[in-house]
């Protein structure tokens, strides 16, 4: 098993590696717009455009440059280690900011995982259990609902509902938990808190019906394997059969997914991010590719690569934990 | 006769379905005494499983019609309600299924397993569940117990699991053994050691066993008396040898000479012509008439009795009882 989680690490440095060429071969040799261009503002000379190409080091071959990029990536430059270069928006630090926003994103996507998992497996779990019933229905309109409502769309409805029309719940915008120095205005917990509620809720929404569905399925499929049966041939109360037998079978499956789906969030959840004004990762790479920011680009692309092969191994280690049909040598 | 267990009487189980009504079992009745094997043959469809099923109250399908009586050891099962019924089920009752690869649950350890089925009936701690688990392991034949009992069932094989199943279903030392198609996913060198084992262990716990099958090769020689059933009826019961050498009705002809023999001389094996029929529309007359080769006017229009013959022999068939006996040694006797 050790074997196996440091080849798979190992493997991890070769995908990003990977990554990174693709990126830079994307945005640096087929760039949409020259970066020096957007960044010296109206009516450049063509002097000031070299200048800011001589400054963004966009004007060496393009080999160089990815093997500067690579070597500040593995050695850390003026910023110190991993070295991701200066935005070409601000010449501010890309790793400070990725550092300072990173925290939104985590908050937005811990805290909507721990949502729909409360929602969606147990919905699930009733709705498989009883079939054909009052809340089996309820249940599965919720989730044809949820699966087909845009976030932009929930998210926009529930600000003008919740907080310009009623005046219940807190604007948008991000309020950090603990007091940094970057820390302009309010912090603590439960404005955190407040403030996370309704983009908690609209990211959560989706997702929460669309674990409802999978587990209903995983349920009905579980419930009807023979195995079942034979737990209640044993004479075990029916408790044990569904919520032992029957959930162990049901709910091994939905790991795989979690996994994957909090990874990519982790990447930078775009949309809920721009409906709700939170200066995230997602908002920042959405930035980063309108203003052909590449550092910002190479930086974000790479830490959502990072979170889903990262993922991706834990997934694999929990699962052969979970399911011991399954083993890695 | 001593007393019967188990008294089957006059059982139906109707599925209602959106095409029609599944008359999954039709008026069965049998019954079964201490220390006694019974066989159950019939092809798939004839509603073997699911009497025994309905038998072990493990017809979990809400809509189910279940009629008639199930006595067992003097209660009437049907009536019980389902919290009684399930500490009869799994310790007077143990049943093993057909398919030892998916009715052992994968993600938990064999002993476990077992220790699970000890624990639900009886009080013990879960070591001394476990050395009776690791004890029952070893009188199912399964080498060092100890380990196995520790491993999943994906590390076992095929026998070794249903080894496992028959442990786990006789580990609280039941009084009825329900053996479902116990050989039929396994190999045939595993099939005549896995039948081997109930008869002994039937012998060993003094429980009776119901073994239900499709190949009346399989049961030959372990059973005392044998039920054939088709489409959800009995049509012909009787001690073993009377099945075997001197069948009466034309279905267990057509069961004899599908068996595959070595020993007699036949080219090719001879199938029962035709399909087994819809369990909604049933033929009028007998249900096996339109597959009969010697079905006449009153098959087509008369349903036939189980009538006994001779004292335990009982058939429902309208050919004349020395038509019967002339047809078996002439055309059956022959090739079987």
């Amino acid at each position: 098993m050790i074997r196996y989680i440091i080849r798979r690490l190992l493997w991890i440095v070769v995908v990003l590696m990977v990554v990174t060429g693709l990126t830079f071969i994307i945005f640096y040799v087929f760039p949409t717009t020259d970066p020096a261009v957007l960044a010296a503002g109206r009516n450049p000379t063509p002097q000031l455009i070299a200048q800011i190409r001589h400054i963004f080091g966009t004007d060496r071959p393009l080999f160089t440059q990815y093997l500067i990029f690579m070597k500040h990536l593995f050695l850390g430059d003026q910023y110190g280690w991993p070295g991701f270069g200066f935005s070409y928006q601000d010449l501010q630090s890309v790793k400070q900011e990725m550092y300072s926003r990173l925290p939104v994103t985590i908050s937005l996507t811990v805290g909507a995982a721990v949502i729909w998992l409360l929602m969606g497996i147990p919905i699930g779990i009733v709705s498989g259990l009883r079939r054909r019933s009052v809340a089996d229905r309820a249940s599965m309109l919720f989730a044809l609902l949820g699966v087909s409502v845009p976030i932009f769309w929930l998210g926009l409805l529930m600000l003008y509902v919740f907080w310009f029309k009623l005046g219940i719940a807190c604007s948008s915008g991000y309020v950090p938990i603990f007091k940094t120095a970057g820390t302009v205005g309010s912090y603590g917990l439960l404005p955190w808190a407040c403030h996370m509620a309704m983009p908690w809720f609209a990211l959560a929404v989706g997702y929460a019906a669309f674990y409802a569905r999978m587990v209903r399925g995983n349920i009905l499929e579980t419930m009807s394997e023979d195995y079942i049966r034979t737990a209640r041939a044993k004479g075990l109360p029916e408790r044990s059969v569904v919520f032992k037998h029957g959930l162990r079978g049901a709910l091994t499956p939905v790991v795989t997914m979690f996994g994957m789906d909090v990874a990519f969030l982790l990447g930078g959840a775009i949309i809920t991010e721009v409906t709700f004004d939170m200066q995230g990762i997602g908002l920042y790479a959405y930035r980063a590719v309108i203003n052909s920011d590449l550092p910002a680009i190479q930086a974000t692309t790479l830490l959502a690569a990072f979170f889903i092969v990262f993922a991706n191994l834990i997934v694999d280690i929990v699962y052969a934990y979970l399911d011991p049909r399954v083993r890695y040598t | 006769m001593a007393e019967p267990l188990l008294e089957v009487k006059n059982l139906k189980v109707h599925f209602p379905t959106e095409d029609g009504l599944v008359k999954a079992v039709d008026g069965v009745s049998f019954s079964i005494s201490p220390g006694e094997t019974l066989g159950i043959v019939g092809e798939s469809g004839s509603g073997k499983s699911v009497s025994m099923l309905t038998t072990m109250g493990l017809i979990t399908r809400k809509q189910a019609i279940i009629e008639g009586e199930v006595i067992f050891e003097g209660q009437d099962l049907l009536k019980l309600p389902a919290d009684e019924m399930r500490t009869i089920r799994g310790a007077k009752m143990g049943m093993v299924f057909q398919d030892p690869m998916s009715s052992l649950h994968p993600f938990f350890k064999v002993g476990d397993q077992i220790v699970e089925a000890i624990r639900a009936h009886q009080n013990l701690s879960k070591k001394q569940a476990m050395e009776q688990a690791i004890d029952m392991l070893r009188r199912v034949g399964i080498p060092r117990p100890d380990e196995r009992a520790n491993q999943y069932p994906h590390e076992f094989s095929g026998g070794m699991r249903q080894r496992a199943m028959i442990a786990m279903a006789l580990v609280l030392n039941p009084d009825l053994l329900i053996a479902d198609e116990p050989t039929t996913a396994l190999d045939v060198t595993v099939q005549a050691q896995i039948l081997d084992l109930i008869s002994r262990l039937k012998d060993e716990f003094n429980a009776a066993v119901v073994i239900i099958t499709h190949d009346l090769g399989v049961v030959a020689e372990h059973c005392d008396d044998i039920q054939v059933m088709y489409a959800g009826k009995a049509v012909e019961f009787g001690a073993s040898r009377d099945i075997y050498y001197s069948a009466h009705h034309p279905y267990t002809w057509g069961l004899l000479q599908s068996i595959a023999r070595l020993d007699a001389d036949v080219d090719r094996l001879r199938p029962i012509k035709g399909l087994p029929p819809s369990l909604i529309f049933l033929p009028r007359g007998c249900s096996f008439n339109p597959r009969c080769p010697y079905a006449f006017d009153r098959c087509r229009q008369e349903e036939p009795e189980l009538v006994p013959a001779n004292g335990h022999h009982a058939s429902a068939c309208h050919l004349a009882l020395a038509d019967k006996e002339r047809i078996f040694k002439e055309e059956v006797a022959l090739t079987s």
